[in-house]
């Protein structure tokens, strides 16, 4: 009996002392970007040479490919390769998780790549060194004159499997290029792959060209040139090179964009001093009139899914953003804010609006919320605007100019990219000045 | 007669002797507060001034704003002249700058109750009828609201009075992991993204074992950003081993659960 109760007071005592679990809430960290390892890929023995692509070095051309875009993106930190402690090859098959956490890596790429038969075959990991396992792993097989494209999509593969988000590498660029003097500016269309390879010109400079935008499949470009000393709408193949006007209109046709699913442009059509904003169905040619009003409504841009489109107006006074419905009904006003508001786009993602603001004499890109809540203004210039989205909704390519002196001295224009938090400003690498970017979506997809 | 007696007599004293011996357990497991609150606020300025990006700094400098001006706005100015030479004297500028920064690191604290507790007697502070009605008001909120973005300032309320951690300890522990994790910052703000994270530690602070509590919604399609964020979370802990635990206690702590929120991060 004693025993009992003893027993039963003593259960008591440890059941009250015991404690309850602690919790601890960790709201901060640090901000530096993730470091990572990428080994260059090991190149198979077995492998035959290629007339225009020297094999032997294809492991580490492909490294430095992924290398480069994740330091761009100002999200992971590619650790030197000095610092490397296992060869390639053995890596590839199991690395040693220690020896890699030693030199401060948190995630590390290996891979190897085989050319036979006239193809290419590249395989890669993706390992979490913390955790000592593999995150992901895929092949591509593809010609070798392609491994660039190769390296861009491993690259948008990992980046992916480590954010969250989709990636943005396998992208391109098209542009406007600029040569000669401010008074006579030679422009050509041109583009290029995201990181600045691949430049291909696109027209020869004969004529005047503005605003270049793709399509939703990259085939098609839409852009601004002159017809008959007239600026009109035109409609480029990249891959048959073929142009055309787009639409009958009796006047100017500018800032042409497609719909999000590539059926039709939108674009504005201005007639004695008046600017309207105007659908084309490529198929049936159908022109459809959005807006009626007085002022001066351009630079149109569909939301994602297709139901709305966001444009700027002067029908307040000063320009601002106003967003409607696609058939021209409902129209808001966005933005109430100082300045001038113009060159809204709509992100992919659909969350946001990136835009060009005019404030004092000084140019400012910044995104807000599709009500137009939330403003941040994320890079401030003497000249700077037409900002593009990434296809992941992360980061923003637009284009800026340099002060002249009166003779157009000094002027210089060239694309810059930013991401949506205000952070990781960077300058793209042209061959020549450049403007008037458009991001392509992935061309993997 | 005699027998039962004796009987009534032992049990009686070992009732009493039972009593004594579990009434200051039964007393500590609801309340659990650090009785020694005003100290450690100095202390822990020193332990947690840790550095931080530009970026999270501009965030905290504008917590630290907004909280001054509530301090300011909020309490009675006559009983803040008796509290702050009383309790903590600050004899020069820099210390009154390390307490601020101090306050910035942990903006959801909810020191003015801390203040006021210092304040009473003792006696007052082991009221354990309120504060086990601040306690479980605080649980049953966070119960309620534990998707809302509140629920770290709830959660923080219940950290200081229910952890077996005292105040400094538990900023050392989040400071050192504050160092260690890097924040994905592609996830996006305005999702539910907390992950909880149970440890089993040893004596030295090594983990012997670690589980994601709602590891399930990793691979739920559409989590993708959950995963990354959990992903990242481990990659914290496992780099921060061995954590820093306090060199007693080790039944206390043996077991802790960790909960990663970047919403202020991201936000910033």
């Amino acid at each position: 009996m004693k025993k009992i109760i003893l027993t039963y007071f003593t259960y008591i005592i440890f059941t009250t002392s015991s404690y309850s679990l602690i919790e601890v809430d960790i709201t901060r960290g640090n901000l530096d970007p993730l470091p990572i390892a990428v080994s260059p890929l090991h190149v198979d023995i077995k492998s035959e040479e290629d007339k225009n692509v020297k094999i032997k070095n294809l492991g580490n051309d492909i490294s430095e490919i992924i290398e480069k875009n994740f330091k761009n993106t100002g999200l992971f930190n590619p650790l030197k390769k000095e610092a490397f402690v296992q060869k390639p090859d053995i890596a590839h098959l199991k690395p040693r998780f220690e020896d890699w956490r030693l030199i401060k890596a948190q995630a590390l790429v290996t891979g190897k790549l085989l050319v036979k038969n006239g193809k290419l075959k590249v395989e890669f990991r993706l390992w979490d060194l913390t955790a000592a396992k593999e995150m992901t792993a895929l092949a591509f097989t593809t010609t070798p004159s392609n491994w660039r494209r190769v390296a861009h999509i491993i690259s948008d593969k990992i980046y992916e499997r480590l954010t969250g988000e989709e990636g943005y590498f396998d992208t391109r660029i098209i542009y406007v290029a600029e040569s000669g003097l401010k008074s006579e500016r030679i422009k050509k269309l041109a583009i290029m792959d995201q990181d600045g390879a691949n430049t291909k010109y696109l027209t020869l400079g004969n004529e005047l060209v503005l605003t270049p935008r793709f399509n939703p499949t990259n085939q098609m470009v839409t852009y601004l040139s002159y017809f008959r000393n007239m600026p009109r709408v035109y409609l480029l193949d990249i891959e048959t090179g073929m142009q055309e006007v787009v639409g009958n209109f009796p006047g100017m046709t500018f800032a042409p964009r497609f719909s999000p699913d590539g059926k039709k442009i939108i674009m504005s059509f201005a007639k004695d001093g008046n600017s309207d904003i105007y659908t084309m169905d490529l198929e049936s040619r159908v022109v459809e009139r959005i807006t009626n009003h007085s002022s001066i409504d351009t630079s149109p841009s569909f939301s994602p899914d297709g139901k709305y489109i966001v444009f700027n107006s002067d029908r307040s006074g000063l320009q601002q953003i106003y967003v409607m419905r696609s058939d021209g009904s409902n129209v808001k006003r966005i933005t109430f804010g100082k300045g001038i508001y113009g060159t809204p786009v709509w992100s992919p993602r659909g969350d946001l609006i990136a835009f060009t603001k005019v404030r004092k004499g000084r140019f400012y890109i910044g995104v807000m919320r599709i009500d137009g809540t939330g403003e941040r203004l994320l890079t401030e210039n003497f000249y700077q605007e037409a900002p593009s989205w990434s296809p992941n909704g992360r980061v923003l390519v637009f284009y800026r100019e340099t002060k002249s002196g009166s003779k157009g001295e000094g002027f210089s224009a060239s694309l810059w990219s930013i991401d949506i938090t205000g952070y990781n400003e960077r300058k793209l690498i042209t061959k020549t000045d450049a403007s008037d970017p458009s991001w392509s979506s992935l061309l993997s997809k | 007669m005699t027998k039962s007696l004796i009987y009534s007599l032992i049990f009686h004293s070992a009732m009493i002797l039972l009593t004594v011996l579990s009434l200051p357990f039964m007393i500590r497991e609801p309340v659990d507060l650090p009785p020694i609150v005003s100290v450690e606020l100095i202390q822990i300025s020193d332990k947690t001034n840790i550095p931080f990006a530009p970026k999270a700094r501009k965030i905290i400098e504008e917590t630290k704003k907004k909280e001054e001006r509530i301090v300011s706005e909020q309490a009675p100015p006559a009983a803040k002249a008796k509290e702050k030479p009383d309790r903590i004297p600050l004899p020069d500028e820099k210390k009154e700058k390390k307490k601020i920064i101090k306050k910035k690191q942990n903006p959801e604290e909810i020191e003015p109750q801390i203040r006021q507790s210092s304040e009473f007697e003792k006696k007052e502070i082991i009221d354990t009828n309120q504060i086990a009605a601040l306690i479980d008001k605080a649980k049953e909120e966070e119960a309620v609201k534990k998707e809302q973005d509140d629920k770290l300032t709830q959660s923080s309320v219940k950290n200081s009075f229910a952890t077996g951690l005292t105040l400094s300890e538990e900023d050392a522990l989040r400071a050192q992991i504050f160092g260690c994790w890097s924040v994905p910052l592609g996830l996006p703000y305005d999702q539910d993204l907390l992950v909880r994270i149970k440890l089993k530690l040893k004596q030295d602070g090594t983990i012997m074992k670690s589980e994601i509590l709602d590891h399930q919604r990793m691979n739920r399609p559409g989590q993708k950003f959950y995963k990354v964020l959990a992903e990242s979370a481990l990659r914290a802990v496992r780099l921060c081993q061995p954590l820093k635990v306090p060199p007693t206690g080790y039944e206390k702590w043996k077991d802790i659960q960790l909960n990663f929120n970047p919403v202020e991060m991201l936000k910033g």
